[in-house]
C-alpha cells in the first residue's frame, strides 16, 4: 500500500509536469478528451500539435510496455460488450461535459475552476457508484 | 517542427505518469472506484501529485507574456454550471466505473495487451463523434471557449 501511494504520487507528479510543459510550450490545457475530440472534424491549425501529443501518448505506452509491462493491465471481469459501452459513455460524456480526468480533474482543479470542481465531484461520484454496484452484483473486482 | 516535438514530449511524459501512477492498470482503477471490495485508495494520490506540481508551475508559467510556441495562452474561462456539464460528467463517470478506462489510459493501453483498449478507444471515438453530430449547430458558435478543456 505504501509503495502504491508513492508510485501514485510520483506518477501524478509526472502528469502535472506534462500538463505544465504543454501549457508552457503551447499555452494549452492538457485535457485528453478535448485534444482527441478536437481532431474529429476538419483539419485545422491545432490538428498537428494535437496529433503529435496523442502520438507521444501512444509512444509512451510503447515505452511502458518495454520497461514496465506490468503497468498496463486489462480490466478483469469486464466483457468486451461492457468495455464498448464504457467507451461510448466516456466519449459522449467527456465531450458533453467538456472534459475528463485530466482536463477537469488536474488542470481545472489547479485553476480552482468551479465548473471543473462540479464535474470532478460528479464523475467521481458516478464512477464510485457504478463500480461499487457492479462489484456487489457481479463480485467482479 | 519544434512545436510538434514539444507536443509529442508532453504526451510521452503524460503517458509515463499514467503508467507509473497505476492509472493504466484497469483493475487498480476499478479497485479504487469499487468501495465494496478490498478498497485501494492509493490512486487518490495521483491527483495530489499532479495538482501539487501543476499548481507550482502553473503560476510561474502564466507570468510569461506568451507560451514558447504560440502567441497566447488558451485557458478556459467559462464559469457557468449547466446540465451539459453535470450530465456529461455523470455519463463519463459511469463509463469510467464500467470499463476502468478514462481517455488517457485507454489510448496509452493501445500499445499493451489484447483487444479491450482497442474496443474502448473505437467506441470512445464513436461517442465523441455522436456528440459532435448532435451538437453541430450550437457548437460552431461556442467552439473556441470549449475546445481547450
Amino acid at each position: 500500500m505504501m509503495s502504491s501511494i508513492l508510485w501514485a504520487t510520483l506518477g501524478g507528479g509526472l502528469i502535472g509536469l506534462a500538463a505544465s510543459w504543454l501549457l508552457l510550450a503551447k499555452g494549452r490545457v492538457a485535457g485528453i478528451s478535448g485534444i482527441v475530440g478536437g481532431l474529429l472534424g476538419a483539419w485545422n491549425a491545432d490538428s498537428t500539435w494535437r496529433l503529435s501529443f496523442l502520438l507521444g501518448l501512444m509512444a509512451g505506452g510503447g515505452v511502458l510496455m518495454a520497461t514496465l509491462p506490468e503497468a498496463i493491465v486489462a480490466p478483469a471481469g469486464r466483457s468486451l460488450v461492457a468495455v464498448a459501452a464504457a467507451g461510448a459513455l466516456v466519449g459522449y460524456g467527456t465531450r458533453l461535459g467538456s472534459g475528463c480526468t485530466s482536463g477537469h480533474g488536474v488542470c481545472g482543479l489547479t485553476r480552482f475552476s468551479p465548473r471543473s470542481l462540479v464535474a470532478t465531484l460528479t464523475f467521481m461520484g458516478t464512477g464510485f457508484v457504478t463500480a461499487t454496484l457492479l462489484g456487489l452484483i457481479g463480485g467482479a473486482s | 517542427m519544434s512545436r510538434l516535438i514539444a507536443a509529442f514530449l508532453g504526451g510521452l511524459v503524460f503517458a509515463l505518469g499514467l503508467g507509473v501512477s497505476g492509472m493504466t492498470d484497469a483493475n487498480k482503477v476499478i479497485g479504487f472506484l469499487n468501495l465494496a471490495g478490498d478498497w485501494d485508495p492509493s490512486l487518490a494520490f495521483v491527483i495530489v501529485g499532479a495538482i501539487s506540481v501543476h499548481l507550482l508551475l502553473y503560476r510561474l508559467i502564466l507570468r510569461r507574456q506568451s507560451p514558447l510556441f504560440s502567441d497566447r495562452f488558451h485557458i478556459p474561462t467559462r464559469r457557468d454550471i449547466n446540465p451539459h456539464l453535470v450530465g456529461g460528467a455523470a455519463l463519463f463517470g459511469m463509463g469510467w466505473g464500467l470499463g476502468g478506462f478514462c481517455p488517457g489510459p485507454g489510448l496509452v493501453s493501445l500499445m499493451g495487451y489484447g483487444s479491450a483498449p482497442g474496443v474502448f478507444v473505437v467506441f470512445m471515438l464513436g461517442g465523441m463523434l455522436v456528440h459532435k453530430l448532435l451538437s453541430q449547430p450550437e457548437r460552431s458558435a461556442r467552439e473556441p471557449a470549449e475546445a481547450t478543456c
